[in-house]
């Protein structure tokens, strides 16, 4: 069933002109790295407040809200872009186990944002504006900044395989 | 010449244990690209203020003096990665069109940057509580100039895998 599926998208018209073209997969390959590096950077400025090692003066409300936004344009671009280039050789990518580790890893860092923004997000007014944050906080900053880096390193080494 | 001193490099002590060690490769490489996203999205933010497209409500000094260290430092880091990238395959970067175009687009994102800060400095010097509005134009040019810059960074950096000599 999902091998079907996997043989299926690798012979749509775009993954077939993908894979046969010398500069689309690198092009559209040179996008996804900057989409990621664009998630991953804006991101990372949350955690290290979240950890109150950056941004001390800020408060932690504000900088969600105008960085946020950003991410997530990002973020969609990041998945466009890698779903394109996972789809010229699926099944090759499937098997893999850094591509695996990579998309538990977003899922995981999904998870802990969802968990973050059904907790301690709720009372931000209260401690946002402190220098210094709650270990709740800390704890969700520490996780995410692990998983995103997690993430890079994963999809780096699915080159490597 | 170039290519003698690839071939030096490339037999140097630290050139074969870099590509010995199977790990350093990749490991540096990501630490490269970690640093790349803390310049792109600080850049992109400081760039995106100088547009005037995000973050009006803070002023163009309180942004510089937020985002500049994190541009020198992650400078740093990427300087440092990228050398022993290098060191470990002086044949893949020496003499790749992409590194060359990268370089030479860092070079001028650095002269610019550097350019605005020199007249950010010398508006505050005079007494302004920010970049003076004679100079807003100027720094929307330089916003979009180094936002094309990084982006375009970055894009060689990554096509420099696809040139090989």
């Amino acid at each position: 069933m999902l091998d079907h599926f996997l043989h299926w998208l690798e012979t749509t018209p775009p993954a077939i002109a993908i894979s046969e073209s010398s500069w689309l997969f690198p092009g559209i390959e040179s996008v996804h790295v900057l989409a990621i590096a664009l998630v991953v950077g804006s991101i990372t400025m949350v955690d290290l407040r979240l950890l109150d090692l950056n941004l001390r003066d800020r408060p932690v409300g504000e900088l969600i809200d105008e960085v946020l936004p950003w991410t997530w344009t990002s973020f969609a671009v990041a998945v466009c872009s890698g779903a394109l280039l996972f789809s010229s050789n699926a099944t090759h990518y499937w098997g893999t186990v850094p591509f695996r580790a990579k998309m538990l890893l977003i899922i995981l860092a999904g998870v802990n944002m969802m968990v973050f923004h059904a907790t301690i997000h709720r009372s931000i007014d209260a401690w946002g504006r402190q220098p210094r944050t709650p270990r709740a906080a800390k704890i969700s900053g520490g996780v995410s900044l692990g998983l995103w880096i997690g993430v890079v390193t994963f999809g780096r080494w699915i080159g490597f395989v | 010449m170039l290519d003698d001193f690839i071939n030096w490099l490339g037999a140097t002590q630290a050139s074969s244990i870099i590509q010995k060690v199977f790990w350093i490769i990749p490991t540096v490489q990501i630490a490269h690209i970690l640093a790349i996203s803390v310049v792109l999205a600080s850049m992109a933010m400081f760039d995106l203020r100088l547009l005037r497209l995000a973050g009006t409500r803070h002023s163009i000094a309180s942004l510089s003096r937020r985002f500049m260290p994190w541009l020198w430092g992650a400078l740093v880091v990427l300087a440092a990665s990228g050398s022993i990238l290098i060191v470990g395959e002086p044949k893949r970067a020496l003499g790749n069109p992409f590194f060359e175009a990268k370089m030479g687009m860092l070079a001028t994102a650095i002269a610019v940057t550097l350019g605005f800060q020199a007249i950010l400095k010398r508006d505050l010097g005079r007494g302004g509580a920010d970049l003076a509005p004679s100079h807003f134009t100027a720094a929307k040019v330089i916003g979009l100039v180094s936002l094309t810059l990084w982006v375009g960074i970055a894009v060689a950096g990554r096509l420099i895998a696809y040139a090989g000599s």
